[in-house]
């Protein structure tokens, strides 16, 4: 940021304004019938629908239990794109020759939107769990990669002069010094990840799930019901926001142990 | 404990279709417990001598060998300290300490014996927990080389441990490192541009000129300094008054004066 840090008393005013003017703005336009007012529902229908879908079911379920199920798949396809990026950026990192087996592909493949999944999710999983897994994989897995790689990769040099110096192993050296060294720019992945992923979860559902917020809204246009789609925006809105939250606090955890 | 020997080590780089000869015909032996200090301008290939010794650079001429061993890889027998102090900042003082330790296969209670040992030797007690990050930088430097220290390797390798501290911790620093070499003499290569610094601790002071990177003149200081008992005396800006030390320090700072005559940079 350029210029003095502003109070925290400021900051919050600031914030405040702009929420209330995006709603002031927002409320104007529906009430004056630049489109018909189903088309653009008022700030207060959506907050009163908002309520409503988190008593009575929609499209099968009520809207936490939608949530939950979107939160599950995405729980799946996150820890997969974890478990599979994170190792395999320590190796890349470790070994030249599967760098440059791996890189040229992938170098290829992350620039396909997950979205263009979304057929062979249908071909291959139906509606079942597997589809929306694999969608968010796509979108979660290339940032994990990348940040891990990248982390261990550009090491400082010095710490595997002294690990190698003190004996380790590719193990030790993996696990101890890479994995370690590598942690902050892993966790800056992670949001990055998490973000991507819970955006393609909810691309994936409006096409291959019975369940979840992306699903409830592709219902809730079927029934002209906009107040029920804005709802699902609101709803993806706060979910991601709070997944950030919770990372960015891993990561000032992180580098606070660290002395940063 | 072993004895460390350049035999006509060079090493030349290629850069832009020319060659560089950056170390040119290097003798020395650095014999069992002796603690040698190589001086020279920077860029005289000090350093990479050392990190030839520690297996972390290699020789394009000659070979270097430790114990009469030729070096091929780093290892915990020939142990070093970096300037940059390189520890783990993910890990405590114990677990930096315990590091090579592991890799030795050393059981977890001698290890625990030999850290509390080394923690107690280079006064870290209290810090076991600590990061290094919470530690000052002379701190961080015992810890680096108690790190060393405690895998009791043949030789000790230190590259400018005390360039990155300031003048009052790096005194301190001095005056801890002559009690521990004088207490358990050791195979050490010492690596610095600090003229005084090298008169006060080495038993050897080499000589480097640049351009090629070439030994110009070995010193004795271990005799000079058994005639005139410098350890006697505790306090390192007295032993730097002595007419000896003063002699001594005098030369070496001419020798890398001539150098500086004929080639300004």
């Amino acid at each position: 940021m350029i210029g003095p840090a502003l109070p925290r008393r400021e900051l919050l005013r600031l914030t405040a304004a702009g929420a209330a003017t995006f709603v002031l703005v927002w409320s104007l336009a529906a009430l004056s019938g630049i489109t018909a007012r189903q088309f653009l529902p008022a700030p207060w229908e959506v907050v009163a629908r908002f309520a409503q879908l988190m008593l009575e079911p929609f499209a099968g379920y009520t809207l936490g239990v939608h949530l939950l199920s979107s939160l599950q798949r995405f729980g799946m396809g996150f820890l997969l794109a974890v478990a599979v990026g994170l190792p395999l950026g320590l190796l890349m990192a470790t070994f030249g020759w599967l760098d440059r087996l791996v890189s040229p592909l992938f170098e290829a493949v992350r620039f396909v939107a997950p979205i263009a999944w979304v057929p062979f999710a249908a071909l291959w999983f139906g509606t079942g769990i597997g589809g929306p897994v694999l969608i968010i994989f796509m979108g979660a897995f290339p940032p994990v990669l990348i940040n891990t790689y990248r982390g261990a990769r550009f090491v400082d040099r010095t710490y595997l002069e002294a690990a190698r110096m003190l004996g380790a192993g590719p193990l030790r050296l993996i696990t101890q010094v890479l994995l370690p060294a590598a942690v902050p720019s892993i966790v800056a992945g992670l949001r990055i990840s998490a973000g991507l992923g819970w955006q393609s979860l909810v691309g994936a559902e409006l096409i291959v799930a019975s369940s979840g917020v992306g699903y409830m809204m592709v219902k809730g246009q079927a029934a002209v019901s906009t107040a029920t789609v804005m709802c699902g925006m609101v709803a993806i809105g706060l979910v991601g926001l709070l997944i950030d939250i919770a990372l960015r606090r891993l990561q000032q955890h992180i580098e606070t142990r660290r002395g940063r | 404990m072993a004895n460390i020997q350049f035999e006509g080590v060079g090493r030349t780089f290629h850069q832009g279709g020319k060659d560089f000869v950056a170390l040119d015909g290097i003798e020395l032996e650095v014999q069992d417990r002796e603690f040698v200090a190589i001086v020279g301008p920077s860029g005289c290939g000090k350093t990479t001598c050392m990190r030839m010794a520690a297996g972390l650079e290699h020789a394009t001429a000659g070979t270097v060998r430790v114990g009469g061993v030729e070096v091929t890889a780093p290892g915990p027998d020939r142990a070093v300290v970096f300037q940059q102090f390189a520890l783990f900042p993910w890990k405590t003082v114990w677990d930096n300490i315990e590091f090579g330790l592991i890799s030795l296969g050393v059981a977890a209670g001698e290890r625990r014996r030999r850290i509390e040992h080394h923690i107690e030797l280079m006064g870290l007690g209290g810090y076991e927990q600590a990061f290094p990050h919470q530690l000052s930088g002379g701190m961080q430097q015992r810890v680096a080389i108690a790190r060393a220290y405690v895998l009791d390797p043949k030789v000790l390798l230190m590259d400018e441990p005390f360039g990155a501290l300031d003048a009052q911790t790096r005194v301190v620093m001095q005056e801890e490192l002559v009690r521990l070499a004088r207490q358990h003499p050791r195979t050490v290569l010492f690596i610095t541009h600090a003229v005084e610094e090298a008169v006060y601790l080495a038993d050897r002071v080499v000589v480097m000129s640049r351009r090629p990177g070439r030994i110009r003149e070995v010193i004795d200081v271990k005799t000079v300094r058994q005639a005139e008992r410098w350890d006697d005396i505790p306090r390192i800006e007295d032993v730097m008054d002595q007419a000896s030390f003063v002699h001594l320090r005098t030369h070496i700072w001419k020798l890398l004066r001539e150098q500086q005559g004929s080639d300004p940079h």
